[in-house]
């Protein structure tokens, strides 16, 4: 069976689903169910661990799926660490999606803290997935950190732009030691059937669910894209070409006489 | 800390004025398609031509916010903490030549408020004060920021003006964001409408969101009070000051509000009032010009109007407001500074929401993200 195994934990299903932006948690919950997510991220700024009845949380369903806290929100690494620590005390759930985000804008991942944190946080047992921008050497040194997987993004959150980092994520999922997670941007399920034939190991997708006039029809679409794209990758893509090869024009001339000065 | 925001920097209200009415429809209309806006585009798209074209505009708005922000709205509610004020703002109804009731809530009483504001479910208090130092010292404001921040992880104060070292102080308490507003932009009609108390400093006003990004604030909030001059001129301006600051405090969210001129003690009639129409012109336009900026909607308007506008750009809003110091629960209560139109309870705004396909956000902050202030920890340089 083709399964995807981080830090140990085997999951079936390489479709990840971000909670925010949703009109309610029943639209969450039918698009949860349709993308057969196991692996699901709440912000910790916007739960209530502690509370009964937290509108997001009550939407999940703890025995299929992971609980994937994010630190949505941080600064800087002290920030998020703390965070971190909090949570897990509270949850007992010792995974966090790290995002270290100081833009308020383009909520753009600040590398320095990233990895700052991610050794903090690996040195104190913590499984990390760090939210990072496309950058090759940066994924390097969060998987040498002892990062279990890295999460790269195809376009800016919130932008439904697709892969636009194309070339570096091609790079980081042919170095990779750990599995690679494509994180924001993606708009459509031709976006995650694409970084799945690039070889990715799953994708995370929040805001094209959590605006689409149907959450649930749109998740669905999405699981299928995760699927095709799986199988295409499996199977072996052909390699594509810049033009047709129906002849040699350049080198057509080592033929012509061939075996008349043998 | 150098200015980074000056309007001479920019075309003077008379040659704006004469470019506003220049636009052509031709000139909207390209403005409409830019992807992102300049200067031009929001001078197009702010002038009498564009208001022709309030349906794209508003369909444009409503995509950009809920792809950027979702289908959320995040809640919030004022806390009255006194209406004691030196100022002569002529159009205020804390004014204090303005013979109403005054009150300052002791530490009690504010606790007491926020106790019933925390049982509705309020997670985010904005905590609102008359200009009056001896009445609502610095030193006050940051207790009260330590003693609330337990129930209510995102604060922010709409007060008098601080120095950067003040709000830095009240970050180190546990404010979240300022909201301060410059009323107008224009300093004739500024000077005009604020003949003294401290308040007739134009350049101290324009100054204190700088100042509160330079303290770390993580959101601060700036608008014009509509219907004071011409909205078209003022809604540039606005426009202009929060790219200016995003460029150089990049940590700090900008956001936007509208208030617009409502009745209040001393019956000050607007000089230029702003229709629902025109409104829903500068929204939109904004919306555009700052994509990413979060806008909060004004209790001030109906209901009604309020359920229509909120798609076209807003991400927060306050309810069941109350503007009068103790005015929620018992306490008993004083002169208000402006009437709230919209009077619907929390839970009915929420239910409301839930209506228009929102999800009503109580809680956006967590209070695990502050640093516990250390006992005899020696102040940060930061």
């Amino acid at each position: 069976m083709d399964e995807l195994i981080i830090a140990g934990r085997a999951l079936r299903s390489r479709l990840f689903v971000g909670t925010g932006k949703f009109s309610s948690p029943q639209a969450l919950r039918e698009a949860i169910a349709a993308a057969e997510a196991e692996v699901v991220t709440v912000a910790l700024r916007r739960v209530n661990l502690q509370e009964a009845g937290d509108p997001t949380l009550s939407a999940l369903d703890q025995d299929r799926q992971l609980i994937l806290p994010n630190t949505s929100g941080a600064r800087d690494a002290q920030e998020a660490v703390r965070v971190a620590k909090l949570a897990r005390a509270i949850s007992r759930i010792n995974w966090i999606k790290l995002e270290i985000t100081p833009d308020p804008r383009y909520l753009l991942p600040d590398p320095v803290e990233t990895l700052k944190a991610t050794e903090q946080l690996v040195a104190d047992g913590f499984v990390v997935l760090p939210y990072i921008n496309a950058d090759p050497i940066l994924a390097k040194r969060l998987a040498d950190a002892g990062a279990a997987a890295v999460m790269p993004l195809g376009s800016p959150i919130g932008t439904n732009q697709g892969i636009k980092t194309r070339d570096s994520i091609r790079i980081i999922i042919e170095q990779a030691t750990v599995p690679v997670v494509v994180d924001a941007g993606l708009g459509a399920p031709s976006h995650a059937a694409e970084a799945m034939e690039m070889g990715a190991d799953a994708v995370l997708v929040n805001t094209a669910l959590a605006v689409a006039r149907d959450p649930g029809s749109m998740a669905r679409a999405f699981k299928l894209g995760v699927e095709a794209g799986r199988q295409a990758y499996l199977a072996g893509l052909g390699a594509t070409q810049e033009q047709a090869e129906a002849s040699s024009p350049l080198t057509g001339f080592l033929h012509e006489n061939a075996g008349q000065n043998n | 800390m150098k200015r980074c925001f000056e309007i001479d920097q920019f075309d003077s209200p008379e040659t704006l004025t004469r470019r506003l009415q220049a636009v052509t429809p031709a000139a909207v209309e390209r403005s409409l398609s830019q992807a992102d806006l300049d200067e031009k585009d929001l001078v197009n798209l702010l002038s009498p031509a564009a208001e022709a074209y309030l349906e794209p505009l508003a369909r444009r708005a409503q995509a950009i916010t809920r792809r950027r922000f979702g289908r959320i709205m995040k809640l919030y509610v004022p806390l009255y903490l006194s209406n004691e004020c030196i100022n002569t703002c002529v159009y205020c109804g804390f004014n204090r030549t303005q013979r109403i009731a005054r009150k300052t809530l002791r530490p009690e009483e504010i606790q007491e408020q926020a106790q019933f504001l925390s049982s509705l479910g309020f997670r985010n208090l904005l905590l609102v004060s008359g200009e009056s130092r001896p009445h609502v010292p610095v030193r006050m404001l940051a207790d009260q920021i330590a003693a609330l921040s337990a129930d209510f992880p995102e604060i922010s104060v709409e007060v008098y003006p601080l120095e950067t070292r003040e709000y830095a102080a009240l970050q180190q308490a546990g404010l979240y964001g300022l909201v301060l507003y410059q009323e107008t932009y224009l300093p004739e009609v500024y000077a005009a409408v604020h003949p003294s108390g401290p308040k007739h400093d134009y350049h101290a006003r324009l100054e204190a969101p700088q100042r509160g990004a330079e303290a770390g604030l993580r959101q601060v909030g700036l608008g014009v009070l509509l219907g004071l001059t011409d909205f078209r001129l003022e809604g540039y301006y606005l426009g202009q000051h929060v790219r200016a600051l995003e460029k150089i405090y990049w940590q700090t969210a900008f956001g936007l509000s509208f208030p617009r001129l409502r009745r209040a003690a001393g019956g000050f009639q607007a000089p230029a009032p702003v229709s629902d129409q025109q409104l829903t012109q500068l929204v939109t336009v904004l919306r555009l010009f700052l994509p990413d900026a979060p806008f909060s909607l004004s209790t001030r308007e109906s209901a009604s109007l309020r359920r229509h506008l909120l798609p076209l750009g807003f991400t927060q809003m306050s309810a069941g407001s109350c503007t009068e110091p103790g005015g929620y629960g018992h306490i008993q209560a004083s002169g208000e500074q402006f009437q709230v139109e919209d009077t619907r309870s929390a839970r009915e705004i929420s239910a409301d929401l839930e209506l228009l396909g929102f999800e009503p956000v109580w809680k956006d902050w967590d209070a695990s993200f502050r640093e516990e202030p250390a006992e005899d920890a020696p102040a940060k340089n930061s």
